[in-house]
């Protein structure tokens, strides 16, 4: 039980310290829209999600309406939904209804990615695990970013940010190297997701509805042409 | 209008977005198409978020191909997750110091 949990803690660590580096930048930003620092850190705390977060400022500053706003949110975060679906897949068997409003809680990008690098089936304390540094890291640096603005150097926060991208390297590619599936998968994702950025005409979608199509459309073309075989899916809790 | 009804309304939708499916799908599904397109979601979407905005997070794309190569090699190796993201971090770095004289 313990174990789980420090096990968690100690994979969060590098989400942590990427968190810390971008949010510090959230948080100057925050701080140029005419938050305070408190109220940075409190929508930090409570909505965990960078891209959402950062549109949802610029929509506060220009005085947008409520009903921007949630629809901002729900486009730019509907991706999470796609995690949350595929997580149930992982939870482990013991884990009750109330601790799954716990964990959904917590479910960002990286700690979806480390979730489901993760050995073994997910149980409570190792989620719980797993978030703690993250969502610390997250509200202090928007908090200190909302206070010392541009303290840290910019060449040290790109940096940092770039360490959020090295992770998400480092869970794909061992499994791509071993499985041509996820290896075709992955780059069908990649070709899509430039189309967005480079061609001129589908540049305006948004980032988070162009990260829907990409997931969608990648893992469409991996279910329909290379199915999982039936046992390899089925995942064993350890008891 | 007010920042902290703002702030509410924010947190009430993301978490929305994440507590419904979760909560939703009880057990595990047996659609083999479905257990399939959830299997390869996590390498789509990682992939579709790195790829090619890691190009454009630092000052000189260089620094950012630099990184990348950097992760993919000691990846192919069976390096860590830590060793990975701070070799990559580090890179870009010393790149961009190296570009920025």
């Amino acid at each position: 039980m313990n174990k789980e949990f420090q096990v968690g803690v100690r994979d969060g660590i590098p989400i942590a310290l990427g968190y810390f580096a971008v949010s510090f930048s959230l948080g100057i930003a925050m701080l140029t829209a005419g938050m305070t620092a408190v109220q940075g850190a409190v929508m930090s705390v409570s909505n965990l999600t960078s891209a959402g977060e950062f549109a949802g400022v610029r929509v506060i500053a220009a005085g947008g309406a409520l009903v921007e706003l949630i629809l901002t949110q729900l486009i730019i975060n509907l991706r999470y939904s796609l995690m949350s679906l595929s997580l149930t897949q992982k939870l482990d068997e013991k884990v009750t209804l109330w601790q799954k409003l716990l964990i959904a809680f917590g479910n960002t990008d990286e700690i979806f990615a480390v979730a489901m690098n993760h050995q073994k089936s997910l149980t409570l304390p190792y989620m719980l695990g797993l978030q703690s540094l993250p969502i610390v890291g997250w509200t202090a640096g928007t908090f200190l970013g909302a206070v010392a603005g541009g303290i840290m150097p910019r060449s040290v926060s790109v940096a940092m940010n770039v360490m959020l991208y090295g992770m998400f390297i480092a869970i794909v590619i061992p499994v791509a190297k071993k499985s041509r599936p996820v290896l075709i998968v992955a780059s069908i994702a990649v070709f899509i997701s430039s189309l967005f950025r480079y061609v001129p005409f589908l540049q305006g979608v948004s980032e988070g509805i162009s990260i829907i199509i990409c997931t969608i459309a990648a893992a469409t073309f991996g279910a329909i042409f290379f199915p999982v075989a039936e046992e390899t899916q089925e995942e064993r809790p350890e008891r | 209008m007010n920042v902290w009804l703002c702030i509410l309304v924010m947190a009430v939708v993301t978490y929305l977005i994440r507590m419904i499916p979760l909560t939703l799908i009880r057990g595990k599904i047996k659609n083999r198409f479905v257990k399939s397109f959830l299997y390869y979601v996590p390498y789509a979407c990682l992939m579709a978020m790195t790829f090619p905005a890691v190009f454009h997070a630092t000052d000189y794309v260089i620094a950012a191909i630099a990184g990348v190569a950097v992760a993919v090699l000691l990846a192919l190796k069976g390096k860590g997750l830590v060793t990975v993201a701070v070799a990559a971090s580090a890179t870009v770095f010393l790149v961009s110091l190296v570009c920025g004289i």
